[in-house]
Order: C-alpha cells, then structure tokens, then sequence
C-alpha cells in the first residue's frame, strides 16, 4: 500500500520533471516542414512535365517521389537531415521523405555492424512495418477491388 | 503550366496533415514507425472508398507527398491490377504501383551508407 502511493508520488515527480513540448511552436514548425516539403516536391513536378509532357500523371508523382527520396538519402548521409527532424518533428515523418530517412538513417547508422548484418538488416527497423502493413493492406484493398 | 496557386495548395495540405501528426505526436507520444504506419492505412481506406482521387485532384503534391499518398497509390494499384488482370493482381498490383519509390529508398539507402558514416555519434569519446 505504501509503496504503491510512493510510486505514484514518484511518477507524478517524474512526469513534473519531463520537459514540456511546447505545443504551439512545434505544431508551427512541423506545419512549415512539412508544407514546404510538399511544395518542393510540386516544383520537381511542375519540372518533369515540362521536360517529359508524354508521361502519364501517375509517372510523373513517381518520378518526382523518386526524387525527393533520393535527395532525402542524400541529405541523411551528410547529417543534413537529421536537424531538420529535430526542427520540424512530425513534419519531417509524415512526407515520404520520413520514410527514405527511416531506411537511410538505421542503414548509415549500423554501418559499422558490417554489410549483410548492419546495413542490409538494420535498414527496415523502421520502414519493415511500413511495407508489411503496406503489402498486407494492398491485398487486402485488391480483394475489395475484386468484389466491386 | 506553371501555377502558383498548386504550390500554395501543395504548402497548406501538405502541412496541415503535418500539424495532424504533431498533434498525435504531442499527444500521444507515437513513435515513428506507429505514425507512418497509421498514416500509410488512412491513404489506403481513403483510396477504397474513393475520396483519394478527389483529394489529389484538389491537393496536388501535398495530398501525393505525404505518406497518405504512397498507402492510396499501394491501394489504387492493387484495385486497377485486380480489374485488369483479374485474382493475379490482387498480389503483384500494390507493389508494381510503388515500386519505384521502394527501390530507391532501399538503393539509395546502400549507397550512402557505404559513403557516409554515422554523424549523430560526434563528441562523447
């Protein structure tokens, strides 16, 4: 009984001592990220279909995420994008460039484990319940699709 | 071709579905791996129900951008592969329909983390 009420004085201590998010400011900055991350990705499809008006509007968003993610890849590597994570927050996992990171960054960090188990395991720590869920829900939405 | 009010739309979709985030971030304390998760689900139950298309229509990049966009396009692949190629589809359409931004992210991953070393671990020893 006692050590139950000391441990609840103690988590209310503790949860006294975390330091607080500031909501507004953060709620801001992730708005910001992630807006301007969305405009840039506009901007390389405003380029593709000016430089390849034949594709279909379906390559040009692939062609254009396929960009951001390679530059997101990049900027990981020079620990360029690991500021602007801890800047923007969510704003900087919810675009797909959240995703590259998630591969990129475990990848870049394990390296040191070696080829097979650093980089080639460590890469889907975060990205392997992406494409699992991503694969599973697919199938499932197609076997929708069958019955419509 | 070149519109500024795409971007302006770009900008305020794309970052309202970021302070969404933010907000379950702050709440919550969700992890990353949860979020994109969630998120990857909600563009696929918005493609099923066709509200996705309207919506990218509406919000250009910033409805294709985020990871909602990726889950829809999973999502519509597999449907359209499905109409086309019948029960086969349902398997090869989610994946052939992103597998572009799938083969990048892993390719470009290796590569630079064959480059790049660790920059997080600096000071300390």
């Amino acid at each position: 009984m006692d050590k139950q009420k000391r441990n609840t004085n103690y988590n209310i201590y503790v949860e006294s001592k975390i330091p607080k998010t500031k909501a507004w400011p953060s709620l801001f900055k992730a708005f910001l990220v992630g807006g301007l991350i969305c405009a840039i990705g506009q901007g390389f499809y405003d380029l593709y279909s000016y430089f390849f008006p034949n594709l279909a509007e379906s390559e040009l968003t692939s062609c254009m995420l396929m960009t951001i993610i390679f530059i997101t890849c990049f900027l990981t590597g020079l620990g360029i994008y690991d500021v602007i994570g801890a800047w923007g927050g969510a704003g900087s996992v919810i675009p797909i460039t959240g995703f590259s990171n998630s591969i990129s960054s475990p990848a870049i960090e394990f390296k040191k484990e070696g080829i097979i188990y650093g980089i080639c395991v460590k890469m889907f720590t975060i990205a392997g319940p992406v494409i699992v869920c991503g694969v599973v829900g697919s199938i499932i939405c197609g076997f929708v699709g069958l019955f419509n | 071709m070149f519109n500024v009010w795409d971007y302006v739309i770009s900008f305020l979709v794309g970052g309202f579905i970021c302070f969404l985030g933010q907000i379950l971030v702050i709440r919550t304390k969700i992890t990353t791996a949860r979020i994109l998760v969630l998120f990857l689900v909600i563009g696929m139950v918005l493609e099923v129900f066709n509200v996705y298309a309207p919506f990218r229509e509406f919000a250009k990049a910033g409805a294709a951008v985020p990871i909602i966009g990726f889950g829809a396009s999973l999502a519509r692949g597999a449907i359209m592969a499905t109409k086309e190629y019948g029960v086969i589809g349902i398997f090869t359409g989610g994946l052939t329909a992103t597998a572009g931004g799938i083969s990048m992210a892993i390719f470009a991953s290796f590569i630079f983390a064959l480059i790049f070393s660790s920059k997080t671990k600096r000071g300390g020893h």
